[in-house]
């Protein structure tokens, strides 16, 4: 037997596989098609201080192995999440992972202030990568600075420990990885959605209601396994590994690669199974490897 | 909600670019109600991705059959599928339109535009089952896109069949149709799918008469069971509009509540 499971310091996993925050709904939603307490531990939807409308559809496109999305973080906010959604995934074994959104430095405080009055939560993953809310696609992660202050301010006013998403625009993912590591953040994931857009050539108009969007989904593997190596040989703080995984075989990648955790994302809208996929692919190759610990072979890609 | 990842197709009839897939699905057809969905996987591998939405069109014992419209890559790869081959499917999902018995020995209408009308041959059948008079209002622009109006008739349906070329039935929209048959003697019920354009005239003719409707709303979907808040419509939540799921809210909503205006929103 196999032990699968994986410390990232400040949380053991059973397993490290996660749901991507987005594409996990508020968790519930999957019960039909898959036990929770399977996972490694999931991400809930972002989660802004109240409830939010999002972007004009259209909302999606299919593009060659790929969706380019601009929902623009509709949601419920923390009292209803608290009130409605908590209670029911609280008694669940499994990590539940809080994906914290905020307009402002302010915002991601009273989201966290808010949510550490509640039980059950394991993790915040803060949310500063989001590419459909400002305008030109702009985020904080495209800034050290910016990324700095908002870990800072979370971690001096949260109980929990702090997941930094990051996003993939940027020139160099290793330097904001690093000012939120020197902030204070307790492991980064990466990465969050690359800035897109598509065109009707018919109409000549752009296919998403918000012009551009975030391209997520196998297209965008490579990229996402190049960033998490590059960022995982030069960080202490553990790396989580999101981008395109739909196998055993996708994830093994970035955990060779060098992260300690991996979210699978848009494979479970098509797939609402797919984590499952995910950790049966792992299991067999341990299995067919010989390897009785997982964890041994994060960061082994011999380069 | 199920999966069925091996859905054995048993049937399959085309009409130039209309196709119609029968497969067996004991589990999801058992549960299965008119106007509900099915999201349909198109390949293997990750291109493309997604799954397609498709209205359940029909039951029949334990098979269940899609009606669709080559109107892509992913639905071009769907209509290669032939008979002994497997389906992945998902479902039902959705709402559905409401069947309600006190329909019973009562006229309802179901308008359908081009492959608008997959769900509705679904909804007819239970609908004659419950005992209402249905009375089928299917339109398309030319003779090639109401493919299903032999049909409709072979079942002895009550059938005004429209085309926007006047190359079968009445020319003119079906929504123009639907306006002179509600003129002579009003359903108790609309029930409507196709085309938004189709789907706001509808709305507008049964408010104007009063008459209780029903719309199906088609939309390209992420998931189709509520996760990823891709689809989308205007839609009025205690008075006040919002944007609602359609896979999960809809895809039926009351034709008062869909909010079309976009300067209203």
């Amino acid at each position: 037997m196999t032990d699968l499971s994986v410390d990232l310091g400040f949380l053991r996993l059973k397993n490290p596989v996660l749901a991507a925050s987005g594409t996990f709904g508020y968790g519930l939603e999957f019960e039909p098609f898959l036990e929770l307490e399977r996972l490694g531990g999931f991400v809930v939807k972002g989660l802004y201080y109240g409830p939010r409308e999002g972007n004009p559809p259209p909302r999606l496109v299919e593009t060659p192995s790929g969706l380019i999305n601009a929902i623009g973080l509709q949601g419920i906010g923390v009292a209803a999440f608290a009130e409605k959604i908590l209670p029911r995934l609280r008694s669940l074994k499994t990590a539940v992972i809080v994906n914290v959104c905020g307009a402002s430095e302010e915002e991601y405080v009273r989201v966290v202030e808010f949510l550490d009055g509640c039980e059950g939560i394991a993790a915040y993953e803060l949310n500063i990568s989001c590419p459909n809310v400002q305008k030109d696609g702009a985020c904080p992660a495209f800034s050290p600075e910016a990324t700095a202050a908002i870990v800072r301010e979370v971690k001096r006013a949260g109980r929990r420990p702090v997941i930094t998403k990051l996003s993939p625009n940027v020139t160099s993912v290793v330097e904001i990885a690093l000012a939120a590591q020197e902030a204070g953040t307790d492991a980064v994931a990466l990465v969050n959605t690359f800035l897109a857009m598509a065109i009707d050539v018919e109409t000549r108009r752009p296919k998403l209601g918000n012009v551009l969007g975030g391209l997520s989904g196998p297209a965008i593997r490579p990229i996402a396994v190049r960033m998490v190596w590059q960022v995982a040989s030069r960080l202490k703080v553990p790396v989580i590994g999101v981008g395109g995984i739909r196998t055993g075989t996708d994830a093994l990648e970035f955990l060779i690669a060098g992260a300690r955790a991996v979210q699978v994302g848009t494979a479970n809208l098509v797939d609402p199974d797919a984590c499952l996929r995910v950790l049966a692919g792992l299991e067999d190759y341990c299995r067919r490897h010989g390897i009785g610990r997982l964890e041994e072979i994060v960061g082994t890609v011999k380069t | 909600m199920l999966k069925n990842p091996e859905a054995k197709i048993v049937g399959r009839e085309a009409w130039g670019d209309y196709v119609l897939l029968r497969f067996e699905a004991p589990t999801i057809s058992a549960l299965a109600r008119p106007g509900q969905f099915l999201m349909v996987r198109v390949a293997d591998g990750p291109y493309p991705l997604l799954r397609r939405p498709l209205g359940i069109h029909l039951r029949k014992d334990k098979a269940l059959g899609v009606f669709f419209k080559i109107a892509g890559e992913g639905t071009a790869l769907l209509a290669r599928k032939r008979p002994g081959e497997t389906l992945d499917v998902l479902g039902p999902l959705g709402n559905g339109f409401s069947v309600d018995p006190c329909l019973a020995g009562k006229a309802v209408f179901a308008v359908g535009g081009g492959r608008g009308i997959a769900p509705l041959y679904f909804l007819a059948w239970e609908l004659r089952a419950l005992g209402a008079a249905v009375k089928i209002l299917y339109g398309g622009r030319t003779k090639d896109d109401v493919p299903l109006a032999a049909r409709f008739r072979d079942e002895a349906f009550d059938q005004v069949l429209t085309t926007d070329d006047g190359s079968a039935g009445r020319e003119g929209f079906v929504t123009a149709a639907l306006e002179e048959e509600a003129g002579k003697a009003a359903p108790a019920m609309i029930f409507a799918c196709g085309p938004d354009p189709m789907l706001e005239a509808v709305g507008r003719i049964a408010a104007a008469r009063d008459i209780p409707a029903e719309l199906s709303l088609e939309s390209r979907m992420g998931c189709g069971f509520g996760a990823c808040w891709g689809c989308v419509q205007r839609v009025r939540v205690d008075g006040k509009p919002a944007w609602v799921k359609i896979c999960e809210d809809g895809p039926v909503f009351p034709a008062e509540a869909v909010v079309w205006d976009k300067d209203a929103r």
